[in-house]
């Protein structure tokens, strides 16, 4: 029988830490949390799959669907909120035909909304996959989706 | 083998390269590229100015430089001409860099067009006042942000040549528990949001049994509205490092992590770069400068969960877990990280120990008064005409920091929130309030860890308890029912009185569930969101009143409450709002009155925004008409 010692079992749960670094490597990579990769990160950090699907599940980062080629995200920090932004919201809405939360039938706009981008002077703001647009304006919004389709 | 004779010779070596590229011989340009500024369009406007030198192939260096605080005037381009000092341009667009560097480097006019501050001495120019005395600079102290915009974030020696590891030096000089007792003496309190002294929490971790100890650096800046640490980082990212190892020396930590939102990727970049430098030096690692002080850094990105910014949830996510907090005591000081004793502290309070070690506890006692020393950063945004970062004394008034600093609001002030979502609203009765902990907590707000953010008129009250709700009820972890059953039924009356559904009786409804929240949650994020709801029932009434009895929402912003109305005599018919609207509601003829439609009208506020000659009103709701087929 092994013997575990105090400092091993700091080792095991330095292991754990890998959980949440592992799934940004693998969302990075993919776009997304698949079902296979949790399996294959079980087996090899020896964690149970339900531990890893819990993490997944409660951090808003990690998203287990593909996402659409441009994700929009619109600011719904508290400057942007006063700024405006559920106006500019709106409008990507009509614009697209799609809700929050939704992908256009063609795969390629996401819309989402998200916690302050920490750009609060620059309000309202949208994120384009990495690009940031600062003032968003509902006229603006023309001009800055057709450099994406 | 590093060591402090080593790191004297590299300071001279900094201190040399810094005076000549002070007394550079070809021009020197400097970009603020923060996020905020790349959000501003700073590297479009870098872009222009390298091809403008390329084609005229003159030999300028350009230096992209951290936030330096006035994000209204952004993107912001400054240029130091050999023998001159930099002189800064504002509102930089790639066109108009084109023009300024080819007038100013490529040509040499001289000229000063165009310009709105400079950094030299005050008889450099007439025309135009040197940075620091902008009416957005002048009531400022920097003491934190010293080198952001100053220095560029990713030079090692930058930062050594202006003056820093000098407060490492001198806390490696001293015992540790005399590092603890000279913070103790400065009084400097946690920046993030409680205010509790930091020399107690260190003295309790430093005396808490065990060899292995952890220090954790918050970077976890989750409140909407606030992007203090962002900057910081940004801007100078080796003064939260030597915070840190300050820190960790005085606690005895041997491992230290960086927590950080992963949705700041250039903060992280700059991060790693400054880590991998201090490495290279000898400051990190084992025996660090041949002292026998061991300390190493992690950084460990977040994945999105505001609650994470709360210490005990903070480690769980450390540790790979779901990020729920626990009871306390065990304090983390005591039990933390993997059972250790550990200390968790935010960054900006990381970054003001230098400045204590180096300069010395009387020297950072002149800033703010008794049981409130020191300055403290503010993230400032919202309706006031200079929005930006900005740095003031504790226990500067409210007035000072919106009217000067801020310059004011363009349309009458209504209300300020501090402390973000766990903050309160308080209304323009206390803009003589001075911003400290104490006076804060009075009148049931907090400091939290530095967002402001100032509302008009043009802002409802009620939306924004309603918005401050969602954004706790979507980040409430749900470990406990106070914060998970109290936040989504309090959202629902607010939604209910947003709609026009409430009744009088909803709002003492509305108190009492807020109160029994903040009084049973578990941790401080539950503890603190029924805030704003509070602080606007009690400074707000009134607005909440009209929303349940009048059915009206005064400031537009409640769709079912209000509806809008082309004034025929205001009404010029210039056809700016004709022309925005989305959905053609509005009619008219060229230079006649226009009219609107409310039964097409879908209250975006797009032409009550563009309307300058006010002849967009506001009334209460009107019922649509039927449809007659």
């Amino acid at each position: 029988m092994e013997i575990i010692t105090a400092r091993d079992r700091v080792e095991t749960k330095e292991l754990e830490e890998e959980i949440i670094p592992s799934l940004q490597k693998i969302q990075a990579q993919y776009g997304y949390i698949s079902k296979e990769s949790i399996q294959t990160m079980a087996a090899e950090l020896r964690i149970p799959v339900s531990r890893i699907y819990g993490v997944a599940l409660f951090y808003a980062q990690f998203r287990l669907t593909p996402p659409a080629r441009y994700i929009l995200r619109v600011c719904k920090g508290t400057a942007c909120h006063v700024g405006g932004s559920p106006i500019v919201a709106h409008a990507i809405e009509r614009k697209l035909g799609i809700r929050v939360g939704e992908t256009t039938p063609d795969g390629l706009f996401e819309l989402q909304q998200v916690a302050c981008l920490g750009c609060c002077a620059q309000s309202p703001v949208l994120q384009v996959n990495d690009h940031i647009y600062g003032q968003v304006s509902v006229s603006a919004l023309d001009d800055i989706l057709k450099l994406y389709v | 083998m590093v060591n402090w004779e080593a790191l004297q010779t590299q300071r001279q070596c900094a201190e040399k390269t810094w005076y000549e590229l002070e007394n550079s011989p070809i021009p020197i340009i400097y970009i603020g590229a923060a996020s905020c500024g790349r959000a501003a369009g700073a590297l479009e406007t870098l872009d222009a100015a390298q091809k403008v030198l390329d084609n005229a192939q003159v030999d300028a260096k350009i230096i992209q430089v951290g936030c330096i605080g006035p994000c209204y005037l952004e993107p912001l381009l400054d240029i130091r001409m050999p023998g001159q000092p930099r002189v800064s341009y504002a509102k930089v667009t790639p066109a108009r860099a084109e023009k300024i560097i080819q007038s100013v480097v490529v040509e040499g006019s001289g000229s000063l067009r165009g310009a709105i501050a400079h950094f030299g001495p005050q008889e450099f120019s007439q025309e135009i006042p040197r940075f620091f005395d902008l009416p957005m600079l002048k009531s400022q102290k920097r003491v934190v942000l010293k080198n952001c915009g100053m220095i560029d974030p990713e030079r090692f020696d930058h930062y050594l040549a202006s003056g820093g590891y000098r407060g490492l030096e001198h806390a490696m000089s001293m015992k540790p528990e005399e590092v603890i007792e000279t913070v103790g003496l400065a009084g400097l309190r946690g920046r993030g949001g409680g205010g509790f002294p930091t020399a107690k929490k260190w003295e309790v971790c430093r005396n808490s049994p065990g060899e292995l100890k952890y220090l954790i650096c918050n970077l976890d800046e989750g409140d909407p509205g606030a992007f203090m640490n962002r900057s910081l980082v940004e801007g100078d990212p080796h003064a939260v490092l030597e915070g840190m190892l300050i820190a960790a020396y005085a606690i005895g930590a041997t491992r230290g992590y960086i927590y950080i939102r992963a949705e700041y990727p250039l903060a992280v970049e700059r991060l790693r770069k400054a880590l991998n430098q201090l490495r290279e030096y000898g400051l990190l690692g084992t025996d660090i400068l041949g002292t026998g002080f061991n300390f190493d850094i992690k950084v460990k990105e977040g994945a999105g969960a505001y609650v994470c910014g709360e210490e005990t949830a903070l480690i769980a996510s450390i540790e790979g877990r779901r990020g729920s907090p626990t009871t306390r005591p065990p304090f983390p000081a005591v039990s933390g990280l993997h059972g250790r004793p550990t200390v968790i502290n935010n960054a900006e309070t990381l970054a003001t120990l230098p400045h204590i070690l180096a300069n010395g506890v009387d020297w950072y006692r002149q800033f703010g008064k008794p049981g409130n020393y020191g300055t403290k950063i503010f993230s400032l945004v919202g309706k006031v005409r200079h929005s930006g970062l900005i740095e003031v004394p504790l226990g500067t008034p409210l007035r000072t920091i919106i009217e000067e600093i801020g310059g004011g609001t363009p349309r009458p002030f209504k209300a300020i929130q501090t402390g973000g979502p766990s903050g309160g609203c308080l209304s323009a009765q206390f803009l003589d309030l001075p911003m400290d902990y104490e006076s804060l907590a009075e009148v049931g707000s907090i400091m939290g860890s530095g967002g402001l953010i100032v509302m008009d008129e043009n802002t409802c009250v009620v939306d924004l308890a309603h918005y401050f709700l969602t954004f706790a009820q979507n980040e409430s972890c749900g470990k406990c029912t106070p914060c998970r059953l109290g936040t989504y039924q309090l959202l629902n009356l607010l939604k209910r009185i947003k709609s026009g559904e409430g009744e009088p009786s909803d709002l003492n409804l509305l108190q009492s569930l807020a109160l029994t929240v903040q009084k049973t949650a578990l941790c401080g994020l539950g503890q603190n969101i029924p805030n704003p709801v509070l602080t606007t029932l009690r400074y707000f009434w009134g607005d909440y009143e009209t929303h349940v009895r009048d059915r009206y929402c005064s400031a537009a912003i409640c769709t079912d409450l209000f509806s809008f109305e082309i004034d025929p005599v205001k009404c010029t018919g210039c056809g700016r709002c004709l022309a925005a609207c989305p959905v053609g509601a509005i009619t008219g003829s060229r230079r006649q009155p226009h009219s609107l439609n409310v039964n097409l009208c879908i209250q975006c506020r797009q032409c009550y925004e563009l309307c300058t000659f006010e002849a967009i009103r506001v009334l209460p709701a009107v019922q649509p008409m039927p449809e007659i087929s």
